[in-house]
């Protein structure tokens, strides 16, 4: 039989409703995988058990002619879903032993459609990261090896596990999160595909919250169409996320169809940074080129507060995240240190269950919004975003679409950065803009570095039209005509 | 914007996590580094702007006030580090 992980996820949802291979089969061979596959220390928790359940239930309904949208279709979660039941730690010492006794809506849609889960997936801490380095269970490993180095590499972050599961086949696709980049900055690292909706498309109750206004969830898998599929299933209204829009959702695979005529494509000028790599400068040309032939009309735009993003970003996140995580504090769930007093105890356990990072960042988003400062950053950054917001807003108005490179490098390796958190902060520099003004984007593989490691291309989107950009992006993933594979150096 | 020792104290304390004594010099010294790089923010000339509220423009959705779920004790408590019947325990609050 051949290797049924192989299959992307559309073939093998069709593959199950013809009766090719069964949901216990594929699942069972994305079990194997999954164990072959712990060098990359991508998964923190393993399901098999739950995964055979479901598969078993799978089998039934594929047997009787009831498949739903993702029947049998294992997935990896990202774990900072709330799973019931399941370890949910958005891989923080704080949450040490917890297990939710609810299921995040996000899950509960994919659930509901057919899918299997098979396990949850490594992040940076709190989804604070774009390494994964700063996950209490260690980093997960890029699948990808830059050529005559055995080096190891990052997958990006926060979604480093998601998007290295999926570059490695150990799951069909993975559900992520994106709050600065954390869905496409790891999957323009692995060569996999990575979606943000727009701000509101999909619900975020039962996420652990990281920055509130900026938090969305999202898909990582191996093409275009996967994504387009994921989204139909994952988004969706919710009445216990009041942020949560009330809007249909279109068939999001129906309108990957048609051809770029008519459709005008933006060239911000401002993403065209000093020091950018030639070679990913060049691949932005080209990118811009195939959808020109596509039908596209190319636009030169300005967004001019484009390098104000990335500080006021470092405002916002870490304010409304300092908010956000007050709730750690040994009372009710996860790790408790004892202490003299009730403050003892709090002080002592967030010291001990909060990594560096999360700490850094709760301590400048409690400094920002402190008596005396709050307008001189806060609110100025608030303001800064309404004027970001505004730039697209008038970009909209010429063009459909921005193409933009999705990182300023390709991935680099794990240690390279970890004592210099400001130079961290700057991977993020093509993708924040897009979370500060709530808009849809996504990055696509377009090319390979000269050490073969894979490049992205982001496509921004107006508000909730993720369907143009899922179309584009499978047109530049034709043009492309990339053969992505990482190799299996890691695999036991 | 240079934040010394004694600010990380008080943040430290704002945030209830515990920083100890000889952590106070690099917590500083980092801190105060993101703070320089985000003191750029002043070049942006945000006369007259107001500060963004929402993403998209959206009026906040309003229900019945009636309860429509609870009455789970016991999920509320599956997760706690130490409880005594409905309680989570704690140390005491009120001297």
């Amino acid at each position: 039989m051949t290797d049924l992980t192989k299959l992307t996820l559309a073939e093998a949802r069709d593959g199950l409703r013809r009766g090719d291979f069964s949901a216990r089969e594929l699942t069972e061979a994305y079990l194997d995988a999954m164990a072959a596959g712990r060098k990359l220390n991508a998964y923190v928790a393993e399901t098999p058990d739950i995964a055979l359940k479901m598969a078993e239930e799978s089998d039934r309904r594929l047997a009787a002619g009831e498949a739903r949208p993702l029947e049998g279709v294992p997935v990896g979660v990202k774990d900072l879903y709330a799973t019931k039941g399941v370890h949910t730690q958005a891989c923080s010492h704080i949450l040490d032993g917890f297990k939710p006794t609810y299921e995040s809506t996000v899950t509960a849609n994919l659930w509901e459609d057919g899918a299997v889960m098979l396990g949850k997936l490594n992040m940076d801490e709190f989804a604070m990261g774009s390494s994964n380095e700063t996950s209490w269970y260690g980093p997960a490993v890029n699948p990808w090896k830059a050529r005559d180095s055995d080096a190891d590499l990052t997958p990006g972050g926060s979604s480093g596990g998601s998007a290295a599961a999926v570059a490695a086949r150990l799951c069909a696709a993975a559900t992520a999160s994106d709050t600065g980049g954390s869905i496409r900055q790891p999957a323009a690292f692995t060569g996999t595909v990575g979606l943000k909706p727009t701000y509101g498309r999909c619900s975020r109750w039962g996420m652990v919250a990281f920055a509130s206004s900026l938090d969305q969830a999202g898909p990582i898998t191996r093409t275009v169409r996967d994504a387009a599929i994921m989204l139909t299933s994952m988004a969706g209204h919710d009445e216990k996320d009041t942020t949560s829009v009330n809007a249909p959702v279109p068939d999001y695979e129906a309108a990957l169809e048609g051809d770029l005529s008519g459709v005008r494509v933006g060239i911000p000028r401002e993403y065209r940074v000093d020091g950018m790599p030639d070679e990913i400068e060049a691949l932005w040309g080209r990118s811009a080129e195939w959808l020109k032939e596509r039908g596209a009309e190319i636009v030169e735009v300005s967004l001019p507060h484009t390098r104000y993003a990335l500080p006021a970003y470092y405002i916002v996140a870490p304010a409304e995240a300092s908010s956000n995580l007050a709730r750690y504090d040994g009372v009710r769930y996860g790790l408790r240190v004892e202490g003299d007093s009730i403050t003892d105890m709090y002080e002592r356990t967030r010291a001990a269950g909060f990594g560096p990072e999360v700490r850094r960042r709760v301590m400048i988003g409690t400094y920002v919004l402190s008596a005396g400062y709050y307008d001189a950053y806060y609110l100025k950054a608030q303001k800064v975003r309404a004027l970001i917001k505004r730039d697209f807003d008038e970009a909209f108005g010429k063009v459909d679409m921005l193409l933009t490179p999705a990182t300023p490098s390709a991935a680099f390796e794990l240690g390279a950065m970890t004592d210099d958190p400001l130079q961290m902060y700057l991977n993020d520099i093509f993708t924040v803009t897009v979370n500060m003004a709530g808009l849809p984007g996504i990055s696509v593989p377009a090319g390979l570095a000269a050490n073969g490691l894979p490049l992205g291309m982001q496509l921004i989107g107006r508000p909730f039209d993720e369907a143009g950009i899922l179309r584009a992006a499978r047109h530049m993933e034709e043009a492309a005509g990339l053969d992505l594979d990482p190799g299996d150096w890691w695999r036991s | 914007m240079s934040v010394d020792r004694d600010t990380v104290r008080r943040i430290a304390q704002l945030a209830r996590i515990r920083v100890e004594e000889e952590e106070l010099d690099p917590l500083a010294k980092e801190l105060s580094a993101i703070l320089d790089w985000i003191e750029q923010l002043d070049e942006v000339d945000t006369e007259g702007v107001p500060p963004m509220t929402s993403v998209e423009a959206m009026e906040m959705k309003k229900r019945e006030d009636e309860v429509t779920d609870g009455y789970c004790v016991e999920d509320i408590l599956a997760n706690a580090p130490k409880r005594e019947g409905n309680f989570f325990v704690v140390p005491k609050v009120v001297e």
